[in-house]
């Protein structure tokens, strides 16, 4: 017969609402994970899978301890006495956490963009080139290449091409959030976490952000903290929603949000959180 | 998790939410009402209550164009997440239903004007039962929808085989009939229509229940269906011709 009906090709990779399942294998992981500022506890042994190559979002009110999650993904807890970690957060099997793990090693592994644009006082293409240089020896030629690849990853080429020794801070808000994008994919990380990349930011940069992290998510793993429910819905495949320092719901970003399985995930993304 | 637990922290969702509740609930009395007033036109061959019936569909859609904008103002004003937004979808869904059954029962009466300037045929005598049927099955539904009721919706989505059923044995009834005296066909072919009518009120009203099911469970029904109307594969064979 030939009008016989043949469903539309799914994406190969795509999260599976029915099940939660991983869609790819996870690339990092929290395993038993506690966290003490000083004396309080932040976080309570959370166990979580971020899957390879999708988008993870973080969501939870202010203080459940989401972005105290992705700074431990990269460590930068680190540079502050009296904050501990406890248990493991595994990044391809290898524990981050373990002290062995060199820093250095990490940040070149597992890059991060602010909330608020912090663009170096430098200019456009020193912005990029600092973090190469300090990672990579290159002819001048080849850090060329690599600056141009990179600000065309954080898709800010067309932008900036002709005045890349003008300074960083005299691009638009929205602009240096994708420069700095660009800073730190620009190291060929493994993993981009992005905390609350769009909160400063106007509708028409934040959409150009979202569309950047939809287009990145082909080559790198992303963990995205967000307030904005819409913005979590809209970009990733799976959503983990914290409370009080406790991972309270983790699945398939479709299923959560239509129907969760926790009421304290219903009561949180329905504005009834009291 | 049924019923939501607490209010929305914007005390003016919840009022959003409610007046959609309470306009299909309007649409579902409305409707009901049309129902029951179409039957009793074409059994008192009354046809200015059968007018008066036509004429008060235009309610029923008009409320059902107020759901809508309200749904839309929703989705954009509150991006609903989870039970709200099952809530605003089941709405736009029922009301749309709903409209649909109003139709029908209008045009039960719109034909039960033109059954009155025909001589009585007795297999009208069926058609009371199948709306009382369908009206009772209407009800169920929309009460379950009232109490956002899962389980009643289930029972009363498994009583439209009921409908389907008693529906074939008035189809093969107004064949026979039809076979036996060809003056009968007129009169006959517009109860044939009116009966399907009634019928496809049924089938609306398992679609109001499969959305209460959803509303609540976030899921679908998960079993097909019995269908008892088996008029698609009757035939009747008249006396052989000589």
């Amino acid at each position: 017969m030939t009008n016989a009906y043949v469903p539309l090709a799914a994406p190969s990779v795509v999260a599976n609402p029915k099940t939660d399942i991983l869609a790819t294998p996870p690339k990092m992981s929290a395993r038993n994970l506690d966290f003490y500022y000083d004396g309080f506890h932040a976080l309570k042994g959370i166990n979580l899978d971020i899957a390879e190559r999708q988008i993870t979002a973080l969501i939870g009110p202010s203080g459940c301890g989401k972005s105290t999650l992705l700074r431990i993904f990269n460590r930068i807890y680190a540079i502050y006495p009296k904050l501990t970690a406890q248990g493991e957060v595994l990044l391809d099997g290898e524990n981050i956490l373990d002290p062995k793990y060199s820093l250095n090693r990490l940040r070149g592994r597992v890059g991060m963009v602010f909330q608020k644009p912090v663009p170096f006082p430098m200019s456009i293409y020193e912005n990029i080139a600092y973090a190469i240089r300090h990672y990579e020896k290159l002819s001048k030629a080849d850090l060329d290449v690599r600056v141009e690849q990179a600000l065309v990853q954080g898709a800010l080429w067309n932008e900036v091409k002709d005045k890349l020794k003008q300074s960083a801070l005299g691009l638009s808000g929205g602009q240096q959030q994708r420069l700095c994008i660009a800073r730190a994919v620009a190291l060929k990380p493994d993993v981009l976490l992005l905390d609350e990349p769009t909160s400063a930011l106007d509708p028409i940069a934040t959409g150009k952000i979202e569309q950047l992290v939809a287009e990145l998510k082909e080559h790198y793993t992303i963990a995205i903290v967000t307030h904005n429910m819409q913005q979590a819905a809209r970009c990733s495949d799976y959503t983990a929603f914290m409370y009080l320092g406790e991972l309270i719901e983790f699945g398939a970003t479709d299923r959560l949000f239509t129907k969760p399985a926790k009421q304290q995930t219903e009561d949180y993304i329905t504005g009834r959180f009291g | 998790m049924n019923a939501p637990v607490s209010e929305h922290i914007v005390k003016s969702y919840d009022a959003e939410l409610q007046r959609l509740t309470q306009e299909i609930q309007r649409m579902g009395d409305l409707a009901l009402a049309e129902l029951e007033a179409s039957i009793d036109a074409v059994v008192k061959r009354d046809s200015e209550a059968a007018e008066i019936v036509v004429g008060s569909d235009g309610a029923i859609d008009a409320l059902e164009l107020e759901v809508s904008h309200d749904v839309v103002q929703l989705l954009v004003a509150r991006a609903p997440m989870a039970r709200d937004l099952r809530e605003v979808m089941a709405a736009l869904r029922i009301a749309s239903d709903i409209e649909r059954i109003g139709d029908y029962a209008a045009n039960v009466a719109k034909r039960a004007i033109s059954l009155n300037q025909l001589a009585p045929v007795k297999p009208v005598h069926a058609l009371p039962r199948l709306a009382e049927l369908a009206g009772e099955l209407l009800r169920d539904v929309l009460d379950a929808y009232r109490d956002r009721d899962a389980d009643a919706a289930l029972l009363a989505w498994a009583r439209d085989e009921e409908l389907d059923e008693l529906y074939t044995s008035l189809f093969r009834e107004l064949l026979t009939y039809m076979m036996e005296d060809p003056r009968n066909i007129t009169a006959s072919t517009h109860l044939l229509f009116m009966a399907k009518n009634i019928e496809r009120i049924g089938d609306h009203a398992t679609n109001i229940a499969e959305n209460v099911y959803y509303l609540v469970h976030g899921s679908r029904i998960g079993q097909i269906r019995r269908k008892g109307d088996a008029t698609a594969s009757t035939v009747l064979h008249g006396p052989a011709a000589d």
